[in-house]
């Protein structure tokens, strides 16, 4: 069984790390995940990829009903450590919107395209929003738990 | 008086024998010269994530299969370790080592249709690609001794395999092992020194690492680059840490690395195979205590490996019900793609199948 934690940053290890980035920012934690404040995500995101966390591994967006959550996990190669930061938008489904992180990491974007897509949260600071697998005109975002 | 000249735009698929799959790519020409590309997804996407949501963890192992379905055992694995953390599931040793044997077989059909596609896509016609399928071929009939399907295999369970090798298994991976270096000194002696492929691929398409790690690149491509990364050694899952293997390096970043890197990760794949054949012992495949239908604990879990095209993990967030409540594939064939307009600009129109080739994508996987 892989272990949930190694190789991981802790949560504590990573708020102390990202409120010397962005004091303030950090909502809350748990073992390995750390959550922040949507406004505050490309300051974060720029101090971690400056401390070592070269790669964006993965975006992904989850529909909690109530609420979207935006999960971004990072990959320092240097360090050998993985690091999860977490955000919440779109509170009581409203028009979901976090800022994007494209001017940090290049791989974000087809990531962010595709939580576009299927998931239908809004990135700020882009200038091309498309769809990437569906067409455009297509109604609804299908991973959204409403949709079906 | 001069020639007027205008650039010329041509859709690439998406159905095109060189986009292995359905693949479409808006390019733009001046003359011969690429000067854009814009690549179309979506022609092969089925909604595997949201079809995972009402499967159980156990269904949703052949949707998997589906995704690269030129590595399902790769991907089968993939998939049941993020499984097996969020439910702390400890598999037994036997089927982590059978697990491990076919994803390293797995890898080696991987690459070898990775190369021979490869070649097709330069122009060599036939051979190579007819080499390759060959030994492919005999994978395909181990996979089949194994759990009796040949390219969707399904074999791989949380906390094990879903049955034991049958006798006549180990005679043939035998049989195997002792031909397959051949093959591969075959090959090399085709491609390796070849002065056509030496022409068409030194130098195309370098793309330096720093922009690669930028991308979230993995991978053979991202080794070809010198970038020293294989999850397999720096975070090892499974039973890696009980096998020694080399990590095949290539510092051009260019057609012709991406190609010879994926060569020497075959004969390593080699060496890891008969290391776990010497460490198999008896035992059961499968803790017999799991439960049919598995009730992970309400959480996430993340899990990524080392497979053929790079970092594939699977997201995985449980409410506490018989299914997943999302289930996200981190796919290292769609992020990959991102740097392709980089890469190709300024190269000809025959290059750009090349380059497209030396990646190795797998639509099912990009699309999902």
């Amino acid at each position: 069984m892989p272990s949930k934690t190694a190789f991981h940053s802790s949560g504590e290890d990573l708020t102390t790390q990202i409120e010397a980035i962005a004091a303030g920012s950090v909502t809350g934690s748990n073992d390995t995940d750390v959550w922040v404040s949507a406004d505050r995500l490309p300051e974060v995101m720029g101090g971690l990829k400056a401390a070592g966390f070269q790669m964006l591994i993965g975006v992904t967006g989850v529909d909690y009903v109530g609420y979207f959550e935006m999960v971004y996990h990072l990959l320092s190669l240097s360090q050998n450590r993985r690091a999860i930061v977490k955000v919440r938008c779109g509170e009581g489904r409203v028009d979901p919107v976090v800022p994007s992180v494209l001017e940090i990491w290049r791989g974000a974007e087809l990531q962010e395209r595709e939580v576009y897509d299927l998931m239908g949260i809004r990135f700020e600071g882009r200038d091309e929003m498309k769809r990437i697998f569906l067409w455009e005109g297509f109604e609804g975002h299908p991973h959204r738990k409403d949709f079906l | 008086m001069p020639l007027k000249t205008e650039p010329i735009t041509i859709n690439v698929g998406p159905q095109h024998p060189s986009t292995h799959g359905v693949f479409r790519m808006r390019v733009t020409f001046d003359g011969e010269e690429i000067i854009d590309v814009e690549p179309i997804f979506g022609y092969l996407h089925r909604g595997s994530e949201k079809l995972a949501e009402s499967r159980t963890y156990t269904q949703i192992v052949t949707l998997t299969d589906r995704m690269d379905y030129v590595a399902s055992m790769t991907n089968n694995l993939s998939y049941i370790l993020s499984v097996e953390q969020l439910a702390g599931i400890n598999p037994s040793p036997r089927g982590v080592w059978l697990r491990m044997i076919t994803a390293e077989l797995q890898r080696i059909v991987s690459h070898l249709v990775a190369t021979g596609f490869f070649l097709q896509d330069l122009g060599a016609l036939g051979t190579p690609l007819i080499f390759m399928m060959r030994e492919r071929e005999q994978v395909l009939e181990l996979f089949e001794r194994l759990c009796g399907a040949r390219i969707t295999n399904s074999y791989m369970r949380p906390g094990g395999v879903f049955m034991d090798a049958p006798d006549d298994f180990w005679p043939a991976l035998d049989r195997f092992l002792a031909e397959m270096p051949h093959r591969i000194d075959e090959y090399e002696d085709l491609i390796s020194g070849n002065e056509i492929v030496a022409a068409r691929c030194d130098g195309v398409a370098v793309v330096d690492s720093q922009s690669l790690i930028d991308a979230s690149v993995t991978g053979p491509v991202l080794r070809a680059s010198g970038v020293d990364w294989d999850l397999r050694h720096r975070q090892p899952y499974e039973y890696y840490d009980r096998v020694k293997f080399n990590r095949p390096l290539a510092t051009a970043s260019d057609n012709y690395a991406r190609y010879i890197v994926r060569i020497h990760e075959m004969r390593e794949s080699l060496e890891i195979i008969k290391q776990c054949f010497a460490q198999i012992e008896p035992g059961p495949v499968r803790p017999k205590e799991i439960p049919a239908l598995i009730r992970p604990p309400v959480g996430d879990s993340y899990v990524g490996t080392e497979c053929p095209k790079g970092e594939l993990g699977f997201y995985l967030v449980s409410d506490g019900g018989i299914a997943p409540y999302r289930c996200k594939v981190r796919a290292p064939s769609l992020i990959n793609l991102t740097l392709l307009r980089d890469m190709v600009i300024g190269d000809k129109l025959a290059d750009l199948f090349v380059t497209f080739g030396s990646i190795d994508i797998n639509m099912g996987e990009v699309d999902r």
